[in-house]
């Protein structure tokens, strides 16, 4: 068997579109702030019944909540002001439903459980979660893929504001059931990873009771290579993004492999975080960084990494241990930043400022070293991170939890979490599960998606190509409902698969145009508003934030009738009536263009092309 | 629900307990994890099987399944710590009574355990040796509605035992559903209070990160050191936030919301105090102050008395009955303090054999007042005496306390009509 360049697993979260897991609250996220809350989480006693003092205090320092507990979205439950109520009905039956598609085996009895989060996402201080299904499995382009797990649990709270030790979250969100499908480490390319979670959304999507739009599904990938670590990216929530972290985090890793090949050949060995003052060296210097970090009181604080040079970023880029010892500093100081030796002299950092800071560090040659301008506590803070980060690259790729950045990359946020305590919540009554309720969700299992396919085919006439690709981008319901309610299957295909990506790579903001809006595009379309041509062109507009009817007027697409149309087609003809004369019926080709530019989005295509020919007939006959 | 029969057999076989490693197959399924107890809601033929990754599953053994041993749970001992002595420090009671105020998780079964002795308490709350020197004991560990008059005894006892002692005051942790009760008990068996005696509940039980236990019990702390009021007292939450306290007179507190953490409130008087996440206090009404007295326990109480919530078309001769066993009763009637008019008829009777009879309102809020309307009027001919603005619960407190230290219906009535500890007042404000 050949080595995998790469390892992947995926674990999708799902909204469903259903009530609150533990209340009747409604499942929005709303603008109204509502009432407002403050707490505290307190770490809970160990298995030994013991606090410990360190981390109360910390604990105690640093953590104060405020909650924003807006009506008709959040009730007592959410507010930990009561109990939660018995788990949704409905929530329990999708999840059953999403399991027998995966045909995972569903536990006898699902007990929810109280996992321990005391970060103020959850009001209780846990998330209540069960495990419903495992040992399932799915087919993507012939590979068979496991499902570990299938889960139900309760959304956390929204995250709005952190400022200094007060973390601002609104309840909306809480308790919104998700669905937790974790697959086996079975991908092992970008694009496959792509596939088996386009795969899954799409039977998420076959229950027909799943949230939609951005934020309703999160994902988070493990991704590891060969001699390299277990690292969870998470919370992914652009499903065409998902090759690209996947990529980029492969090559990261291949980059740290090659930082410690580097490393171990030269013999280096850890480093001890020895911060010297290097302020009186720096206090001229024409770093904006370094200057403003002075202004306020704050010091230059430098340490060296004998050995490290070259690694921390070589000069093709390819190595970039640097960047890894930043983004501790930034999330475990709060510093903005650190400076380090192989990407200096530069940022208004002079040579000579470069060699006094050598000097003043004791260090030799070209060796290596990190600096970091700002407040002294944090400052070294910030410098102790990044050379633990720094000692850490002579084992190789460590393993860690990192958030997806927006261009793709990521950063790192924490190191893996260690096993979770859970302990069982027993104010929600344990659900049995009779091999007779499964088999009544099995017999009322809802259309695959390789049955939409087939019926799409040959109920709408569309391409088999079309109709999977329809399937798989989740465009299913908007698509029949287009055809359904506006006969237009040919049109909506098109759009959805090619004319959104088109205007997409012109620069349309086309996260803008969900379903409402393509409906409405659909409608007015149907309404003989425009003529299909111009429906990029009014897609475009309404990217850009204007009803249909705005982007019709802006367009000046009001739909001409047959005399106007006839009477402007008359005057190209006859504007290139010598052309005509010679050309005769051969005319009609090359004077299309012409008539379209005058005529575009106010007849179609096939009227226009009627009307030339009718137009040069007449010319024609009227020259013999 | 309890082990099926076949369940309940094959445990025993295997000798599993809770906390074991247990291997399980029906027909091709096997599945192995931790023993954890049997939820009171579960099937009869489940069991709940801890998995690694710290999920529960139900796994129903059918009929042919097996179960077997992998490997005894280890026992795992609890540390005995000895208490945290915070020197010079004032020396504060805690006397544990139930509930799950202070309690700790064992996440290998996930079985919430009470902690029962004083050092499992205060090592749960370790921040309490920096505001006082802490004397805990369990005096008993029971839910609060199987409280009793024996126990309200006792405690009293442990209350002014410790009091004498020197101590700064009492605080007492308590299961939240009848605290008032007791609040109001402890109020009237003891009297010339040289300290505070402070009762302190948890809408949200210890085991939970969110729980409201520990910041009620260091206030409570607290209140003890730095006020200088010295009567009974309730703490809770005074909002739903973690940041306000209000201090409630012993009699005049009433646990008003099922769930909520600002439960407790003070009827027909505001809190007696506020106090805020830091400690500070803000005194909102006069009190009884410390002193150097020493304390007097009088722990009579007279326990047949019974407290009667009136509706309408409640049966006559289902009252006369319920009357007819007790020595003592306390009706919350309707408004202003009123019952059917016949049920008048079977209060006359009663009061007429010598049965006292207190009359208070369901309405709770308010002063009854039996001038205003016939019916109030007939009551009062019948012999009933008017329950001034108490609550009926504390009106059954101090009846039973009454009869047990008093002699004749005279004092009786004198007594009930008496502000003794906060429970009555003449006015109330707009």
């Amino acid at each position: 068997m050949t080595a995998h360049q790469l390892t992947c697993g995926i674990e999708i979260h799902q909204q469903l579109d259903t009530k609150k897991l533990f209340c009747s609250c409604a499942t929005e996220l709303v603008e109204d702030p509502g009432v407002e809350l403050h707490r505290r989480l307190r770490p809970t006693q160990s298995e030994l019944g013991e606090v410990d003092r360190a981390a109360l205090a910390q604990a105690e320092r640093r953590m104060r909540f405020r909650y924003l507990a807006p009506r008709r979205v959040t009730c007592l439950v959410e507010a930990d002001e009561e109990p939660p109520h018995d788990a949704d009905a409905q929530a329990i039956e999708v999840t059953l439903t999403f399991s027998a598609l995966l045909h995972a085996k569903v536990v006898d009895e699902v007990h929810f459980m109280r996992k321990i989060v005391i970060d103020g996402s959850n009001t209780t201080g846990f998330q209540r979660t069960a495990l419903v299904a495992v040992d399932g499995a799915l087919e993507v382009d012939g590979r068979r893929i496991t499902i570990q797990s299938i889960c139900l649990e309760e959304d956390a709270a929204r995250k709005m504001e952190a400022k200094g030790q007060e973390v601002t979250y609104k309840l909306d969100r809480l308790g919104i059931p998700l669905i937790e499908v974790a697959t086996g480490p079975d991908m092992h390319t970008p694009e496959e990873v792509k596939e088996v979670a386009a795969r899954l959304g799409s039977l998420l999507r076959a229950t027909k009771k799943v949230k939609r739009g951005l934020g309703t599904v999160r994902e988070d990938l493990n991704i590891s290579i060969p001699g390299g670590a277990r690292v969870e990216v998470k919370g992914v929530q652009e499903l065409r993004m998902l090759p690209e972290y996947v990529q980029r985090e492969v090559d990261r890793q291949r980059s740290l492999l090659l930082v410690q090949e580097r490393l171990r050949s030269k013999m280096v060995s850890p480093v001890r975080t020895d911060a010297v003052d290097l302020t009186a060296i720096m206090k001229d210097c024409r770093s904006k960084v370094i200057a403003s970090a002075l202004s306020k009181g704050g010091k230059v604080l430098g340490a060296p990494l004998p050995g490290f040079e070259g690694v921390m970023k070589s000069p093709d880029g390819h190595l970039r241990l640097g960047a890894e010892m930043a983004q501790r500093a930034r999330m475990r100081a709060g510093v903005m930043g650190i400076f380090h030796s192989d990407e200096l002299p530069g940022y208004g950092i002079s040579p000579e400022e470069v060699a006094a800071m050598r000097g003043a560090m004791s260090i030799e040659g070209e060796g290596a070293f990190a600096i970091c301008a700002d407040e002294a506590g944090k400052a070294e803070a910030a410098l102790r991170a990044a050379v633990e980060r720094a000692n850490m690259a002579l084992e190789g790729v460590p393993e860690e939890t990192r958030d997806p950045l927006p261009d793709g990359s990521t950063a790192y946020s924490r190191p893996l979490p260690g096993a979770s305590r859970m302990y069982p919540e027993t104010d929600v009554k344990p659900i049995t599960i009779t091999e007779r309720r499964m088999e009544e969700v099995r017999s009322r299992l809802p259309e695959l998606p390789e049955e939409k396919v087939d019926r799409f085919v040959t109920k709408y006439g569309i391409h088999e190509q079309q109709a999977r690709q329809i399937v798989r981008d989740g465009y299913e319901d908007l698509f029949e409902e287009v055809a359904i309610k506006y006969d237009l299957a040919a049109v909506a295909a098109r759009t959805l698969l090619s004319t959104l990506p088109e205007i997409q790579k012109e620069g349309a903001d086309v996260a803008k145009l969900d379903d409402a809006p393509l409906l409405k595009a659909f409608a007015a379309l149907h309404d003989g508003r425009f003529a299909k041509e111009a429906l990029p062109l009014v897609l475009k507009r309404m990217s850009e934030g204007r009803t249909v009817d705005e982007a019709v007027s802006d367009l000046g697409l009001q739909r001409l009738d047959g005399e106007e149309a006839e009477a402007i087609v008359a005057e190209v003809v006859r504007e290139r009536q010598a052309f005509v004369k010679e050309k005769g019926m051969g005319a009609v080709g090359p004077l299309m263009g012409p008539v379209m530019e005058r005529l575009r989005g106010k007849v179609d295509g096939k009227m226009a092309s009627e009307l030339l020919k009718k137009e040069i007939a007449k010319v024609v006959q009227g020259s013999r | 629900m309890s082990y099926s029969r076949r369940v309940a057999d094959l445990l025993r076989a295997a000798g599993a307990e809770e906390g074991d490693n247990v291997r399980v197959s029906v027909g091709v399924i096997e599945r192995s994890g931790v023993l954890m107890p049997h939820h009171e809601f579960s099937d009869p033929d489940v069991v709940v099987l801890k998995q690694r990754s710290g999920y529960n599953i139900g796994v129903r053994l059918t009929e042919g399944a097996t179960l077997t041993m992998a490997s005894k749970g280890a026992k795992r001992d609890r540390e005995v710590k000895s208490p945290i002595i915070a020197e010079g420090k004032k020396r504060v009671a805690v006397l544990g009574t139930g509930g799950t105020i202070a309690s700790y998780v064992d996440y290998r079964t996930g079985a919430v355990h009470p902690a029962l002795s004083a050092t499992d308490l205060v090592s749960a709350v370790p921040e309490m040796a920096e505001v006082c020197q802490v004397d805990a004991k369990v005096i008993f560990s029971i839910f609060s509605e199987n409280m009793r008059v024996e126990y309200w005894q006792r405690l009293a006892e442990e209350v002014a035992d410790r009091l004498s002692r020197g101590d700064e005051g009492v605080i007492v942790p308590h299961g939240t559903d009848t605290m008032g009760y007791t609040s109001a008990a402890l109020s009237f068996m003891l009297d010339d209070l040289p300290g505070p005696v402070v009762l302190v509940g948890a809408q949200r039980s210890s085991d939970r990160p969110s729980s409201d236990a520990y910041t009620n019990l260091i206030s409570a702390a607290r209140f003890c050191v730095g006020s200088d009021a010295a009567e009974v007292f309730v703490l809770m939450h005074g909002s739903m936030s973690d940041d306000t306290f209000a201090v409630h007179r012993g009699t005049r507190v009433r646990k008003m919301h099922t769930s909520r953490r600002d439960a407790f409130q003070s009827i027909n008087e505001g809190p007696v105090a506020r106090m805020d996440q830091l400690g500070r206090i803000e005194a909102l009404s006069p009190y009884r102050v410390k002193s150097s007295s020493k304390v007097r326990l009088r722990k009579g109480m007279e326990e047949k008395v019974c407290l009667v919530h009136f509706y309408p078309g409640m049966s006559p001769s289902a009252l006369e009955s319920f009357l007819a066993q007790h020595q003592g009763a306390v009706i919350a009637g309707t408004g202003l303090g009123h019952v059917s008019r016949e049920l008048v008829e079977v209060v006359r009777k009663q009061a007429k054999k010598g049965l006292p009879v207190v009359m208070t309102s369901q309405c709770l809020s308010g002063r009854v007042n039996l001038n205003v309307y016939d019916t109030g009027r007939d009551l009062l001919n019948a012999g009933v005496i008017p329950g001034e603005d108490m609550l009926p619960e504390t009106a059954l407190v101090k009846l039973m306390w009454v009869l047990a230290n008093t002699k004749g219906p005279e004092q009786t009535r004198s007594l009930m009509l008496t502000n003794m500890k906060g429970e009555i007042s003449e006015r109330r404000e707009a």
